[in-house]
């Protein structure tokens, strides 16, 4: 009896190891963590609390995780469906798996921490990335050559420009075609503002404005994953940023045809 | 002057960029400095008559190189620092009077900028992969040393 006690025990356990390794994972993968790192810090948990071998297989949109123990070996699949932007949550993991690594933590306060990450807030409020990004829009027209008399102008419809994205991805939920309308935004603000006199080069403007939009994240972390081998990963983040950059594009297109 | 309004605004450019990704706070600053450093590289020897690709690679190479050192010490992942610093080497511009030609149906100059777009992008791979390769050297180097 007290053996069987045991063992449900065990078993237990090595399931609450395999929580707090497929949280941690799914925090980061949403967060836009490279494909290896979260395999990497997936299996460096599960080793730290004493699993000997351990199986991670991580897409873009999906965590598949199976550790081996005397038991038949467990697996867990994990789907993930939406994807943002939060680095400070990404460091915030590799420091808590950090801890883990060196015995710090045990497995039910790692837990409990990293569900307090996983709920906690964004670190800029929607408004200060608006402002960001309308700042940024305007730093990039002068790196590219443009004149100060465009620098407000390029500064409202960079912010107006991302926070259309936003508006209009909790209005559909289909990234292209939020980007697209955001672009779109974009190219007739600027029109508009030359057209009235309250600017000088319409190209300069949407240029500078749409640097916001352009899928940096995604382009860096295609590369990085591709060269550590993550080829599916590497592949799949590559085709969405061509489709975010299409986008764009189109949106400038349709405004550039009326130019 | 030129330089000196460059410098500035790469550097609010690039830490505005970290805000919109959610990067830490006290990371900001880092960032600012990682995306203007490799910006003024990039736009030195562009406008000193080097070809962009080059030019491209070894901005993204000193982006790459300053973000793992950065990585190391603050042990944090590389991926805050490196992103901020490559958004400006993008070939947005390059890609948005590709596309104008597209609409108008000049399709020779399109495509040829297109191409040229396309190559800076692979430049940009280019230089982080260089600086991925010198850490594993320097990695695989120490692991010898010690063992």
């Amino acid at each position: 009896m007290d053996q069987e006690l045991d063992i449900e025990q065990y078993l237990e356990e090595q399931y609450d190891i395999m929580d707090v390794s497929l949280l941690a994972g799914k925090i980061m993968l949403e967060s836009g963590a490279e494909t290896y790192r979260v395999e990497d810090t997936m299996m460096r948990i599960a080793a730290s609390y004493g699993i000997k071998e351990s199986h991670s297989y991580v897409t873009p949109t999906g965590i598949m995780f199976s550790i081996e123990t005397e038991e038949p070996t467990k697996t867990k699949l994990m789907r993930i469906s939406n994807r943002t932007t939060d680095l400070k949550k990404v460091m915030l993991v590799n420091s808590t798996s950090r801890r883990i690594a060196k015995g710090e933590l045990d497995v039910p306060q790692a837990y409990r921490i990293l569900k307090r990450i996983y709920a906690s807030d964004e670190t800029y409020s929607l408004h200060t990335r608006i402002a960001a990004a309308s700042i940024s829009s305007g730093c990039f027209l002068m790196m590219f050559q443009g004149g100060w008399v465009d620098f407000i102008p390029a500064v409202i419809a960079g912010g107006i420009g991302f926070a259309s994205v936003g508006y209009f991805q909790e209005l559909i939920s289909i990234k292209f075609f939020a980007e697209f309308m955001a672009s779109l935004i974009i190219g007739v603000l600027a029109l508009l503002f030359v057209y009235i006199g309250f600017g000088a080069e319409p190209d300069k403007i949407i240029i500078g404005s749409v640097m916001p939009l352009v899928p940096g994240l995604l382009i860096t972390n295609a590369v990085r994953d591709l060269i550590a081998g993550h080829l599916i990963s590497g592949l799949s983040k590559g085709a969405e940023a061509f489709l975010t950059a299409f986008a764009i594009g189109s949106g400038i297109a349709v405004v550039v045809t009326f130019l | 002057m030129t330089i000196l309004v460059q410098l500035i605004t790469s550097f609010i450019a690039a830490a505005a960029f970290a805000v919109i990704f959610n990067a830490p706070r006290e990371s900001l600053v880092k960032c600012g400095f990682v995306g203007m450093l490799g910006w003024i590289v990039y736009f030195l020897l562009s406008t000193r008559g080097m070809d962009i690709v080059p030019a491209t690679v070894a901005a993204a190479f000193l982006i790459a190189v300053v973000s793992q050192v950065y990585a190391k010490v603050y042990k944090a992942p590389v991926i805050i620092y490196i992103v901020a610093g490559i958004i400006p080497l993008v070939p947005g511009g390059m890609a948005y009077d590709s596309m104008r030609y597209f609409v108008t149906n000049d399709y020779n100059m399109a495509v040829s900028l297109a191409a040229k777009a396309f190559m800076v992008s692979g430049s940009i791979a280019m230089g982080i992969v260089l600086s991925e390769v010198i850490n594993q050297l320097l990695r695989q180097s120490r692991l010898k040393r010690i063992g």
